[in-house]
């Protein structure tokens, strides 16, 4: 199937006081349409980056290179007015803090009428109305009424709620979740997550769902990204990678048993000693190297690339343990 | 919302009765004997005594207060010493010139003082900001009562643009009120516009960097309704707080410039007053002040919770 969303050798880099920063380097992959993948890995790994680039939407310190093609359009160079015409109709994102990413001097119902209106031109009380139904289809008991309140009104979990009906409001291709559930209640997280498979299974919406999360990624995702310093070091189909992690990363995030992940109910990744390096160029070698157990000479002096299939690794020393069976 | 505002009113009104009783202590702890001070060249005991009672003088505080208290309840301010006027009709003359003043002084201010802030927020590291944080810095140090001095000289009577002084009444004939106060409101406005364009330009940046702006944008809404609105909206709050604080000074101000400009309006009344020591005039004029002060206050409160919605609530809590 045609992807509506690939990435091609994405690459970012931020100028900084300090010198450049790498944060993200020639990440590739796809979605297609109705599915939800996953890109895991630790914090300050390059995924928020990654997520903002594809619409445009990093400050203007960032230099972008690569490709986005959202449906066969180009999104990396294209102009503003193209960005604000994808952006909130084709491409819509859910923030992490649903306490500050609604405006607190506006009431929710205006917060989704404006998109509506901005992107579909509907007039007051037909968006007013879409409204409403947005609310009930994320799930917001009392819509009518609750399409009046201002944020502070609301809790967490139905500010996040209102985060993805103004996100699903122009009915969008690629919904994009940055850690939609890491700033609330377990409790919680839980009715999100149900939201969030409902979209997909009633719409249709493609998701790029980032998460710390492991349970999340075991219950939502069809695949999974792993990123590691700005790379994607391993990707595959969900069952595949929680089952036969290749990469050491990925084997060190699941912990000692792989198939830990695959019931957990909210399992965090695992603690990797060692910190996520922040790169000011990226080095010919695996920038895993010096955390990694099975290191060999190779890693430090060359650059592992993605290997090709539907299970890719970029690892000179990936863990195999599939060949014994 | 209903609860806030008679929360507010109740509050102003115990202000009101404290203020009350200031003015009139303070009024009565002045130096010397207002009926000294009334006799003037004839202060045989006798002509003192009929003073005194004319004025109520002769009796105790408490009945004095509550006579001022009970008249000025009803509208009723006394008449001036020095001329007889009512003391009311000298108030209702002047102070229309004085509110129009300040309003349109105030209007100005947050024109030139929001639209400066924002497009040195917006254009942040460029010339237009570096020509606004200097234009700031000017109309905050160069004392204003200069400012109108040169404005006189320079616009008014060498050039011509502008009366030099004298007042129209706006019903009499609106151009040529309008044509007599704008430059006095100009000058007026002009620290109060220095002091707005800084707090809309870092309350600007502030919500510009805002979680809820990155909202905005990834909804795709244009640059004017990201900047115009999103972050406007917020940074209001901040700004009309300031202008609350500075309206203080905003009404001393008016004292100044209403003297240059020779204005007929409170500040003249005033100033007037405390020179001929007409206490029933002044009396009147700081009761008046005050409560003018009290009024915007509750304004600025309202117009406060009305910019932003979690004040509001918090109050019907
Ligand atoms: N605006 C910026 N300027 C400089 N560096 C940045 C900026 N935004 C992110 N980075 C850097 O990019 C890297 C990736 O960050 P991010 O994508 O936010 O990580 P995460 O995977 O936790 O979402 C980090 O090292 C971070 O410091
Ligand atoms: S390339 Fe080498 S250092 Fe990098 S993850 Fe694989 S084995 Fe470890
Ligand atoms: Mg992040």
């Amino acid at each position: 199937m045609k992807p509506v969303l690939a990435v091609k050798d994405l690459s970012v880099t931020f100028r900084t006081e300090d010198g450049p920063v790498s944060a993200v380097d020639r990440v590739s992959f796809e979605v297609t349409a109705g599915e939800v993948l996953a890109v895991v890995g630790e914090s300050g790994c390059g995924k928020s980056v990654t997520a903002m680039s594809i619409a445009g939407l990093l400050p203007r310190t960032a230099t972008v290179n690569g490709s986005v093609e959202l449906d066969g359009t180009e999104l990396i160079g294209a102009d503003k007015r193209t960005l604000r015409s994808i952006r909130g109709r084709e491409v819509a994102y859910i923030f992490q803090e649903p306490m500050t990413s609604l405006n607190p001097v506006f009431t929710v119902g205006h917060q989704i009428i404006e998109v509506l209106r901005t992107h579909i031109g509907l007039n007051r009380q037909a968006a007013h109305a879409r409204a409403i139904e947005l609310l009930k289809l994320v799930g917001i008991p009392s819509a009518e009424r609750r399409v009046g309140d201002y944020p502070h009104q609301l809790s967490g979990g139905m500010r996040q709620r209102v985060m993805i009906a103004m996100a699903v409001a122009c009915d969008p291709k690629v919904l994009i979740a940055d850690e939609p559930t890491t700033a609330l209640d377990v409790t919680i997280q839980a009715g999100i997550l149900d939201v969030l498979r409902g979209l997909r299974e009633r719409l249709g919406t493609s998701i790029v769902l980032i998460t710390h999360d492991l349970g999340v990624v075991a219950d939502l995702a069809d695949r999974v990204a792993v990123m590691y310093a700005g790379r994607v070091v391993e990707t595959a189909e969900v069952h595949d990678l929680f089952a036969h992690p290749e990469h050491p990363y990925t084997v060190g995030l699941l912990g000692a048993s792989p198939a830990a992940g695959r019931h957990a109910e909210s399992q965090r990744l695992n603690e990797i000693p060692g910190l996520v390096p922040v790169l000011t160029e990226q080095p010919d070698a695996c920038t895993f190297a010096d955390r990694c157990p099975r290191a060999i000479d190779t890693c430090t002096s060359s650059q592992p690339q993605l290997t090709d299939g539907p299970h890719r690794v970029a690892c000179w020393n990936p863990v195999r343990e599939r060949v014994e069976v | 919302m209903r609860r806030y505002l008679l929360n507010r009113l109740w509050q102003s009104a115990v202000t009101l009765v404290l203020a009350t009783i200031v003015v009139f202590a303070g009024v009565r702890a002045l130096p010397g004997d207002p009926a000294l001070a009334l006799a003037g060249e004839d202060r045989d005991p006798e002509s003192l005594r009929a003073i005194r009672q004319q004025y109520g003088l002769d009796q105790s505080w408490l009945v004095q207060f509550w006579q001022f208290v009970s008249h000025a309840a009803r509208g009723d301010l006394g008449e001036s010493i020095r001329t007889g006027t009512p003391v009311r009709s000298m108030i209702v003359s002047a102070l229309p010139v004085t509110i129009e003043l300040s309003v349109l002084a105030i209007l100005i201010a947050s024109v030139i003082g929001v639209g400066a802030g924002v497009i040195a927020a917006v254009r942040r590291g460029r010339p237009a900001e570096w020509a606004a944080n200097a234009l700031a810095l000017l109309g905050l140090s160069v004392p204003h009562f200069w400012l109108g001095l040169m404005a006189i000289l320079y616009l008014s009577v060498a050039l011509g643009l502008f009366p030099a002084s004298g007042f129209v009444p706006f019903f009499t004939d609106p151009v040529a009120n309008l044509h007599h106060l704008i430059l006095p409101a100009l000058i007026l406005g002009t620290g109060l516009s220095a002091v707005i364009m800084r707090q809309t330009r870092s309350s600007m940046l502030d919500a510009l960097s805002a979680d809820y702006i990155r909202t905005a944008e990834a909804k795709g809404l244009s640059p004017k309704a990201v900047v115009g609105k999103h972050a406007l909206r917020n940074s209001l709050i901040v700004v009309v707080t300031i202008v609350g604080l500075q309206l203080g000074a905003l009404i001393s101000g008016a004292v100044v410039t209403e003297r240059i400009f020779a204005l007929p309006g409170f500040g003249k009344l005033t100033v007037d007053a405390v020179f001929q020591r007409d206490y029933p005039v002044i009396q009147a004029v700081v009761l008046v002040t005050a409560t003018a002060y009290i009024v915007i206050n509750l304004l600025v409160d309202l117009l406060y919770s009305v910019i932003d919605p979690r004040i509001r609530v918090r109050g019907e809590a």
